[in-house]
C-alpha cells in the first residue's frame, strides 16, 4: 500500500468518526471543533487527489471562515443556557430516518462497485496538467477565460449575502407584533 | 494517480453525506443543523473532486470553488437567520418554530 493509500484511510476514518461526533454530541461547541477536524480531513483527501486549490481553499474558507462564523454564533448564543440543551427527535422518526439513510448509504455503495463509472477520459491527464504548470495554475485559467461569467455573477451573490445578513442580524428599531 | 479504488473514495463520500443526512433529519438545534448542511456540502465536493480526478477533467474543481462560494454564503445567511430566530423567540429548537402552524 502506498503511503498515499495510507494517508487516505487515515483521513477517511477521522473524518467518518469526528461526523459522528458533530452530529451525534450534544454540546453544538463540542460538534463545531470536531467539524473543524471533519474539514481538515477534506483538505488532506483534497491534496491527495491532486486539487491543490481546493484543498488551499476548504482550509481557508472552510475550516477558516465559516467555522469562526458558526463558533461565534455558537458563542453569542451562550451555549449554556438550557434553551440549547436539546432533545433528539421522536424515536419512530429518528428510527425511520436511520433506516432510510442506511438504505440510501447500502445502495449508493453497491451502485459505486456495480456501475460503470467511465465514459470517457477528458484531455486533461496528470502529466498533461504537469506540464501546463500543475492542478492550481489551470484551475485559474479557466476561472478567467471559460468561467467568467459565473465567477462575475458569484461577486454579485456573496454581495446579496453580505447584505441579506446585515439586515436579517441587525437589531430593528421598528416594533413589531410580538411573534 | 489516484492511490485507491475510486468506489471506495465515492463510497466514503457518500457515508459522510448520508451522515449529514441524519443528522439534519435527526437532531432539532438548528445549529447541528446547519452544521450537518455543510458536512453534505463537503462530501459533495469530495464526489466532485475525486470524479475531476478520475476523468482528467478539472471542471469538476471549478464546481467545487463555486460550490464553496455558495456555501460560505448559505452558511452567513443561515446564521445571521438563526441569530434573528433566537432574538424574536428565544429557542434555537426546531420544534418550537411554528410561527405558521394553524
Amino acid at each position: 500500500m502506498s503511503p498515499e493509500a495510507i494517508f487516505f484511510y487515515l483521513f477517511a476514518v477521522m473524518a467518518v468518526a469526528f461526523s459522528l461526533v458533530t452530529v451525534l454530541k450534544r454540546n453544538p461547541a463540542v460538534g463545531a471543533f470536531s467539524l473543524v477536524l471533519v474539514f481538515f480531513s477534506f483538505a488532506g483527501i483534497y491534496a491527495i487527489l491532486g486539487a491543490h486549490l481546493v484543498a488551499a481553499l476548504q482550509v481557508v474558507v472552510y475550516a477558516g471562515a465559516i467555522m469562526v462564523l458558526l463558533i461565534f454564533v455558537i458563542m453569542l448564543l451562550n451555549a449554556d443556557s438550557p434553551s440549547l440543551d436539546m432533545d433528539r427527535t421522536h424515536w419512530t422518526l429518528r428510527a425511520l430516518s436511520l433506516a432510510g439513510c442506511a438504505t440510501l448509504f447500502a445502495f449508493f455503495v453497491w451502485a459505486f462497485q456495480n456501475g460503470s463509472l467511465f465514459p470517457q477520459p477528458g484531455q486533461f491527464p496528470p502529466q498533461r496538467v504537469a506540464e501546463l504548470g500543475g492542478s492550481t495554475k489551470l484551475i485559474s485559467y479557466l476561472m478567467f477565460t471559460e468561467y467568467l461569467y459565473p465567477f462575475e455573477v458569484t461577486s454579485a451573490l456573496i454581495l446579496a449575502g453580505i447584505v441579506g445578513s446585515v439586515t436579517l442580524a441587525k437589531r430593528q428599531k421598528v416594533k413589531r407584533g410580538k411573534a | 494517480m489516484i492511490p485507491v479504488p475510486v468506489p471506495v473514495i465515492l463510497s466514503f463520500c457518500a457515508a459522510i453525506f448520508f451522515i449529514g443526512l441524519a443528522g439534519v433529519l435527526i437532531r432539532r438545534n438548528i445549529l447541528v443543523v446547519i452544521m450537518s448542511i455543510e458536512l453534505m456540502l463537503n462530501a459533495v465536493n469530495l464526489t466532485l473532486v475525486t470524479f475531476s480526478a478520475a476523468l482528467d477533467h478539472p471542471h469538476g474543481q471549478m464546481a467545487v470553488f463555486f460550490i464553496i462560494v455558495v456555501a460560505a454564503v448559505e452558511s452567513a445567511v443561515g446564521l445571521g437567520l438563526v441569530i434573528a430566530l433566537f432574538r424574536t423567540m428565544r429557542t434555537v429548537d426546531t420544534d418550537q418554530i411554528q410561527l405558521l402552524k394553524g
